[in-house]
């Protein structure tokens, strides 16, 4: 059984669907990256599997002993944080609340969670540091410490080397992997740097503007370069060269055949015209 | 008379005992809401309220009620509406309070003209009668500044996450909605109780400076709430002091103590900085 089934997932913003009949199913252990152009909804696909954004239809299904609540989320950094009086650690024991039901302290035990993910993540000796002051790969070390002490299980990661420097960035995913690998956390990322995405990830979903999704393992992905059988139109966004090499693919136009793509747009809308 | 002597004179009238207790309970919720607030970047709420706050008072002497029992419920239900107004609307959150609080203004002045001759009671209201509070008054103040204080103290952490990062909070199962209600009658039972002693158009001081005065010299979240309660409750004794010393408006006294302990806290910040 899948730790995370998404079934026929539909959300939509004022009727106007993001995202529509959205279905896959994420094992304990994946490290799956979330892929696509701006717009094609995939913060808030994350969204709807943290149920911060209400399903207009299908169903998530969590099991494997996890729930909604045991994940751990790294969100986008947020433009109220920049002056934030708060310090390192203070930020950090804050992913401890959720199991604290009705009592108003932390225990023993949470803070030492807390202290040991620090640990982890190599920012212990910066735990009284104001968090804003910090630079944006130490930021994002501190909210993976603060998201591991929400959960042991999955963590959902949206777009988190959005404005790291190359050796930010390269230090975040070798973190991100080593969770993955060691202690077996699942990760669901939102990422626009598909070269690392394929580097790293087992599975990918590349969701496309035109509500089709590519869903599966990278290798296959990279056979076919991230479309999917039936529609090729939209597809300019993947790893640099690629193209759809499998024979049997109904996919007919290359990679980054944008020219092509452009050809068989206008044909089809020549074909509307006709028909009217 | 020494200046020590005259201090010690001001604790002899009953009235000014009972400024300090009610001011100094007011000073103390509103620094701690002001810390949130105004990082929640909901700072000018409290702007807002304190104008609905006082129609609600011009409405309830005209018809003769007692005034705070009548304007908390009105206060409550307009910061509710503020807090999701500033969030999702089509009229921008600033704007919104701009018209609320213009508007409750206004209302506030036709129904007091047309029930014509209470002007001085309204007035009061307008800047403040620290030193007129009554006895039934103070203690209704006691009551709910000891509330407000526990409720707080029972759920700084969760206030924390959520201030800090509701998305983080909301994806962790906390209620964040909740805590916004909480933290929104909270607010808006600080703002009716101030209004009485600092009055309408100086409340929000009191709930913005000495947060941000704190602010300048830590970087904390728990000690900016420690520094911040200390530096309100100490301007507030110093305005008190200064306005019975020299004979000026009590609430302006206490603005402006609270103005410079906010320049000085600057220069420090700036001294540190550097260092």
């Amino acid at each position: 059984m899948s730790q995370i089934t998404c079934k026929d997932v539909s959300i939509a913003y004022e009727k106007e669907n993001v995202i529509s009949n959205v279905s896959f199913e994420i094992e304990k252990g994946d490290y799956v990256s979330i892929i696509g152009e701006n717009g094609t909804g995939k913060s808030s696909l994350l969204k709807g599997i943290l149920g911060l954004v209400p399903l207009k239809e299908g169903q998530i299904v969590f099991d494997e002993g996890c729930s909604r609540r045991n994940i751990g989320y790294l969100s986008q950094q947020n433009p109220m944080q920049k002056d934030f009086p708060a310090s390192v650690y203070e930020v950090v024991i804050s992913g401890c609340l959720k199991n604290k039901g009705f009592l108003p302290f932390y225990s023993k035990k949470e803070k030492e969670l807390a202290i040991n993910n620090l640990k982890k993540m190599g920012m212990e000796q910066l735990k009284n540091s104001c968090y804003a002051d910090l630079s944006g790969g130490q930021k994002q070390r501190v909210l993976l410490a603060r998201a591991l002490c929400a959960t042991d299980s999955i963590i959902v990661l949206d777009e988190p080397i959005t404005g790291l420097d190359p050796v930010a960035t390269n230090d975040m995913y070798k973190l991100v992997e080593k969770l993955n690998k060691e202690q077996k956390i699942t990760i669901i990322m939102v990422t626009h740097d598909i070269d690392n995405a394929i580097k790293y990830s087992d599975k990918i979903l590349h969701l496309h503007r035109n509500n089709k999704y590519y869903f599966g393992p990278k290798e296959d992905y990279l056979v076919h370069g991230g479309c999917t059988p039936d529609c090729c139109m939209d597809v300019k966004y993947g790893p640099a060269d690629s193209e759809c090499s499998d024979p049997s693919c109904k996919c007919h136009i290359s990679f980054n055949g944008k020219e092509l793509a452009k050809q068989t747009r206008n044909a089809l809308k020549g074909n509307e015209g006709g028909m009217k | 008379m020494s200046i020590f002597e005259e201090i010690i004179g001001m604790f002899s009238y009953s009235f000014m005992i009972r400024a300090m207790i009610v001011g100094g309970l007011v000073a103390l919720i509103a620094s701690i809401l002001g810390v949130v607030l105004v990082l929640k970047r909901y700072s000018m709420i409290g702007d807002g309220l304190s104008h609905v706050g006082f129609g609600a008072m011009a409405i309830s002497l005209a018809f003769n009620e007692a005034p705070l029992v009548f304007a908390i419920p009105i206060v409550i239900v307009a910061a509710f509406l503020l807090l999701r107004v500033s969030e999702n609307s089509k009229i921008k959150g600033d704007a919104a309070i701009g018209l609320i609080s213009s508007s409750s203004l206004a209302i506030g002045m036709i129904i007091n003209s047309l029930s014509n001759g209470t002007n001085i009671d309204l007035n009061s209201y307008m800047f403040g009668s620290i030193l007129a509070i009554e006895k039934s008054e103070m203690i209704l103040c006691i009551i709910l500044g000891v509330i407000i204080i526990g409720v707080f103290i029972y759920f700084y952490n969760p206030i924390f996450a959520v201030t800090f990062d509701e998305n983080f909070a909301k994806a962790t199962g906390l209620k964040v909605e909740v805590y916004k209600t909480v933290l929104s009658v909270l607010t808006a039972l600080t703002i009716v109780i101030g209004m009485r002693i600092m009055g309408t158009l100086l409340i929000s001081s009191l709930i913005i400076f000495p947060a941000l005065s704190a602010m300048r010299i830590t970087k904390k979240f728990k000690s900016v709430m420690i520094i911040s309660v200390i530096i309100s409750l100490v301007c507030f004794f110093a305005g008190l002091i200064a306005s019975y010393l020299i004979e000026i408006p009590t609430g302006a006294s206490i603005v402006v103590s609270n103005l410079i302990m906010f320049i000085v806290m600057s220069i420090i910040g700036l001294f540190r900085g550097k260092m």
